[in-house]
This record gives C-alpha cells, sequence and structure tokens, in this order.
C-alpha cells in the first residue's frame, strides 16, 4: 500500500459538519431580517392564486403549449378501473387531457372465427361467452338470425320465455353498470349492494338454465328447458324486492351531492356525435334521442308488452346512470307482464329438423334416438341466404348478421357488438377533459371487453 | 314483392334507386339490400345518407373464396332512424388488393367496423384516418377470417401417450 492511497482519518472528519452525541451541539445561525420578508417579487395577484382566493384554471383554454408540457400516459391494459383490459393511451397537457386512443384486443379469441367451424346449433355456446354480462341477448340474436334463414317461427310459450329471461338479464346487467360505476366514483357501497341483487337473479338463471352465465339457453327453435318448477315464486320474489332496493339506491345517490359534482356536466356526449359514431344504448338515449331496437324493429313479440323507453337530456355520466336505473324500472314492467301472461305449449318448436326430440321419446323410439344422435354430431343444415339481426343488448344494438352457404355451418357469422362501437366515443368524450373525469366516463360506458374484442 | 313480381322498395329507397342506375337491388328475407361496384360505394353512401340514412350500424366483410369470381364482399349495415328503416349496401373486391372507399368521412362511426376488415381480411380503405390492425397484435401475419387462414390446433398430449 502506497502513501497516496492511505486517507487521512483526521482530514475526512472535520470536513463533514455533523453533530454527534456526547460532543459540544453546533451553533445555529439566526436568520436576520431581512430573510424573513416574503419573496420581493410577490404580487398581490400572485399571493392570492398561491393562497386559493383566484382559481386559476385557464390553462383548459390555452392552447400554446410547448412540447415538454405534453406528456402521454398509458393507462392499462392491467387497470382496475378499465373494465377488462382496455388501454388507453392519453395525451396530456398538465392535467388535461387532449387525445385518447383505445387499443382493444386484449381479449381477442376469434370468437367468430370459431363460429364458423361450429354448428348452428352449437353456436350458442360460443355466442353467449362474448358480452358475459349479457349473456342471453348474444344467444338471442344468434338463434333469431338462424331461424330467419330457417324461415321458422317459435311457439310463443318460448318466445315469452326469452323476452323474460333477456329482460331479467338487462336488470342484472345494469345491475353489475350501477355498481361499478359506483365503485370507480367512489361510492363503494353502491359496488356492494348492485352485486348483491344480482345474484337474487343469477340464482334464478342457475335454477332455470344451469349456470349461472354462460347459459346456452336460447337456442335457434326456442330454449334449451322449460321454466322450472315455482318459478314464479322466485321472480315475483325478484319483483318485489327490487323496486325496495332501487329506492335505496336512490337515497345513496340520486341527490347525493358528491355523486352529482362528479357526475353531472362530464363525460358529455352530444346527439350529433353520438349518432355519427354508431353510439346505441343508454349512451345514446342519455342524449335524447329516443331510440330502442325494442319499439323500432321488435322481437320476439316484445311489442305486446307495455313499457317505456326513458330518455335523458344531457348526454353527461349522470343521465347515463340515470336512464340504466329507469330502464331497470322498466324491464322490471316487462318481466311481470311476461310472468302474468305466460303462455301455456311447448319451449321449442315441433320440427325434428331443428330440436331434437323429447327426452322420453328417445327411450322408446329408435328412429328419435337417431334424430337425436344426428342433430348433435352433424347438426342441421341451414339454407343459404344471409340475414341481420339486431337486439337491443343492455349495451346497445347487439346485431348478428349470419351468412349461411346452405350447410351445417354458419358461412359467417359477425356479431355487431354495441360496446365495440361504443368504445369509438371515449376519444371524443374524453377530449379537453380532466384526468380526474376518466374514470367516470369509462364506467358510464360500460364496456364489456368480451363483447368488444370477441 | 308487388303481385307481378316487381320489387317494391320503401319510399326512402325508391329516390336512391332512380339515382343510381348501376345498383342492383334485392330482397334478403325481408331485408333491402343494395349491391353496387366498388367505385359507387362511397358516392352511393353519401347520397344514402342525404336520404336520411344518418347512421352506419355496422361494416364488416365477407370471404368467398373459391365461390364467387370477385372474392371479398363488403357489407355495410345502415340505419335511418328517422324513417325506421334499414338498408344494407355491398360490394365485391377482387382477390388482389382489395380497396374500396372508407366511409368514415360520411359516418365517423364506420372507423372501427372498417379496421375491424381490414384487421381480419386485409381489405384496405382509402381515406381511413388510422387504418392500422384493431384486435390482432401489429406484427401479426396474415388475416385471420380469411376462408385461406387455418383455424389452428394445439395437439393434445396425453401422460402415458407415446411422443407424436
Amino acid at each position: 500500500m502506497t502513501d497516496e492511497k492511505t486517507i487521512d482519518a483526521t482530514e475526512a472528519t472535520e470536513t463533514v459538519d455533523l453533530w454527534v452525541a456526547g460532543t459540544e451541539e453546533p451553533q445555529f445561525q439566526p436568520t436576520d431580517e431581512g430573510q424573513q420578508e416574503m419573496f420581493v417579487e410577490e404580487t398581490d395577484e400572485r399571493l392570492a392564486k398561491q393562497l386559493g382566493s383566484v382559481i386559476d384554471d385557464d390553462y383548459l383554454f390555452d392552447d400554446d403549449v410547448e412540447d415538454d408540457e405534453r406528456m402521454i400516459v398509458n393507462m392499462g391494459p392491467q387497470h382496475p378501473s378499465t373494465h377488462g383490459v382496455l388501454r388507453l393511451q392519453i395525451e396530456m397537457e398538465g392535467e388535461v387531457i387532449r387525445r385518447t386512443k383505445p387499443i382493444i384486443g386484449y381479449l381477442h379469441t376469434g370468437m367468430e372465427k370459431t363460429a364458423e367451424q361450429l354448428t348452428f346449433g352449437q353456436g350458442p355456446t360460443n355466442v353467449t361467452r362474448m358480452d358475459y354480462l349479457a349473456p342471453l341477448h348474444g344467444e338471442l340474436a344468434y338463434s333469431l338470425a338462424v331461424e330467419r334463414l330457417l324461415d321458422i317461427e317459435v311457439p310463443e310459450r318460448a318466445a315469452a320465455i326469452r323476452v323474460l329471461m333477456t329482460e331479467l338479464n338487462r336488470i342484472s346487467s345494469h345491475l353489475v353498470a350501477l355498481a361499478t360505476n359506483g365503485m370507480d366514483i367512489g361510492a363503494l357501497s353502491m359496488m356492494l349492494y348492485g352485486f348483491r341483487e344480482r345474484e337474487s337473479i343469477l340464482a334464478f338463471f342457475e335454477k332455470t338454465t344451469g349456470l349461472r352465465m354462460n347459459h346456452n339457453y336460447i337456442r335457434p327453435g326456442g330454449v334449451a328447458a322449460d321454466l322450472p318448477p315455482g318459478w314464479k315464486d322466485d321472480v315475483a320474489a325478484i319483483l318485489a324486492d327490487l323496486p325496495v332496493r332501487l329506492a335505496q339506491y336512490d337515497d345513496l345517490l340520486k341527490e347525493n351531492p358528491i355523486w352529482l359534482s362528479r357526475t353531472q356536466g362530464v363525460g358529455v356526449i352530444t346527439q350529433e356525435e353520438a349518432k355519427a359514431f354508431s353510439i346505441t344504448g343508454p349512451i345514446l338515449r342519455a342524449t335524447g334521442v329516443n331510440w330502442d331496437l325494442r319499439k323500432a324493429f321488435p322481437y320476439s313479440g316484445i311489442e305486446n308488452y307495455e313499457f317505456d323507453v326513458p330518455v335523458g337530456e344531457n348526454g353527461d355520466v349522470y343521465d347515463r346512470y340515470r336512464m340504466r336505473v329507469l330502464e331497470i324500472i322498466e324491464s322490471l314492467k316487462i318481466v311481470e307482464q311476461a310472468m302474468d301472461r305466460m303462455p301455456k305449449g311447448d319451449y321449442r318448436i315441433d320440427d325434428r329438423k331443428v330440436t331434437p326430440p323429447p327426452r322420453a321419446r328417445i327411450d322408446e323410439s329408435m328412429e328419435a334416438l337417431i334424430h337425436h344422435f344426428k342433430l348433435f354430431t352433424e347438426g342441421f343444415k341451414v339454407p343459404a341466404g344471409e340475414t341481420y339481426v339486431a337486439v337491443e343488448s343492455p349495451r346497445g344494438e347487439l346485431g348478428c348478421y349470419m351468412v349461411s352457404d346452405g350447410e351445417a355451418n354458419p358461412y359467417r357469422m359477425h356479431t355487431r357488438a354495441p360496446s365495440f362501437y361504443n368504445l369509438q366515443a371515449l376519444p371524443i368524450t374524453m377530449a379537453d377533459s380532466l384526468m380526474a373525469d376518466t374514470i367516470a366516463t369509462i364506467a358510464s360506458m360500460d364496456p364489456v371487453m368480451g363483447d368488444v374484442d370477441r | 314483392m308487388n303481385p307481378n313480381g316487381e320489387m317494391v322498395l320503401p319510399e326512402v329507397l325508391q329516390a336512391l334507386a332512380d339515382q343510381f342506375e348501376d345498383v342492383t337491388w334485392l330482397k334478403s328475407h325481408g331485408q333491402d339490400v343494395a349491391s353496387m361496384p366498388a367505385e359507387l360505394w362511397k358516392p352511393f353512401a353519401e347520397a344514402a345518407k342525404g336520404a336520411g340514412f344518418d347512421f352506419c350500424s355496422d361494416v364488416t366483410a365477407v370471404d368467398w373464396m373459391r365461390q364467387r369470381p370477385e372474392r371479398f364482399e363488403v357489407v355495410a349495415n345502415l340505419l335511418s332512424m328517422e324513417h325506421g328503416v334499414r338498408l344494407r349496401i355491398t360490394t365485391a373486391l377482387g382477390r388482389k388488393d382489395p380497396t374500396v372507399d372508407s366511409l368514415t368521412s360520411i359516418w365517423p362511426g364506420a372507423g372501427f367496423g372498417e379496421r375491424e376488415a381490414y384487421d381480419m381480411f386485409g381489405i384496405s380503405f382509402e381515406g381511413h384516418p388510422d387504418l392500422t390492425r384493431i384486435l390482432m397484435p401489429d406484427d401479426w401475419e396474415g388475416h385471420p377470417l380469411r376462408k385461406d387462414f387455418g383455424v389452428g390446433s394445439v395437439p393434445v398430449q396425453f401422460k402415458e401417450s407415446h411422443k407424436v
């Protein structure tokens, strides 16, 4: 070891001015009078801003922002409040969002390609997994498309069961929308209540279809099974319970000042924007457009039920929330009517080319067994043709474009997914709004990523 | 269809039919379908918007490989909320470099549907502001919904089986 590399221990300790316990305390220099005064250049205006008596928000309209003040924020895809795997690329200036780009496809599973491999009878198993919060609407659109190509009409009871089940499904889906909407804005009790009430409907679904979600219940030709014994009591219990609960939600949110200030005037979409960007469902109706496919292009005999279409006014987050509450009330009316006048008869069409024979027949008839076997292995052939059928799902126009070339599989099956098209509204809705409103806006759009990406 | 076998179009559509002679009209299960050559795609759409079709529900495509002389068919579902009428417009595109005008300047809402058709079928929409893949990864090769794109499968290996 050479002399240059040795460190002089005494010199090193002297330069560091630290107080060590047991030694003499260092003397602090008191500040002089000049240092105690406020910043000399401080003007009264600047002081008022710092104290908060004058709020400076002109940056909202300031376009001359230098590049280094812009910032790209990636939100998602794994963000709890983006409702699944939605990714947003947001360009910000300070707290203000200038541009947004939704990036989707993280949940893409090629369901339209899969549909081409499955027979028409297997199809509902596939489409029910698209919009997993409203599976019955997906099945309904698919089944209606197949039935139109086959040119068959389902029995009255099957149609009424479909109306009953899809409207219950609308309620359960809107309850989730309310729950997550509340949770995202901070009304956490709403989340617990919404999921609690939805559970009563899912329990009924489980009793009827065998599954809580992904039912494969509505099939071409009718429904998979008749309503279970005692179904009226279950539906009546739901009908008795939900209005009380909805009143409680209103107590919680409707006039809650925090809720109002977070939702009113936030995420506004105008009528023109909504129509131009192909937005449907509660978001369109919240802007004041009276458009509901159940009224415009009725299906499954829904024109025979009495219900109103709630229409909003301002097209903001609050109106969308109100739409969902009011639609639950209207759906309850339909469910009640469907329950009261449930027609007697068969729950599926009596056409052995489409629906399997009854279970009892299979035990005694060889032909019935063969029929059953052929239907579930080869499927049934559908005449060549193409059609587009749309139903009003909780999120808007859920369309099914079906092309058949005369085989047992669809030649092409395309789903017009409402969430997919509704997402186009995000960039225009979020432009020039604050980052803090992003979550409220996304939640009010109620996108289901399974529906978006398919 | 009237008793003479002629097609009866709703009033809204009749005006459009008079305006464009090269458009073929047909009824498909009670729905009106207008097929047109690709160069009429945008002019017809503009006229349709003028006639009250203020809403473009959906844009998609069908691959008719080895079934039709023109391989691709682009399909758009239009809707007139005012009249309560639906109209489906279709155009056929060739196998090589299928290209058609974008409808985004008429209905911005067609944007996502066109991106999906581009992603899934490789159909180009001229004038689209952001024609990029939407569902598949950016570096994906091929267009999955084409009929010559295989479904693919993962071989199932059971524990006791011999290696394939």
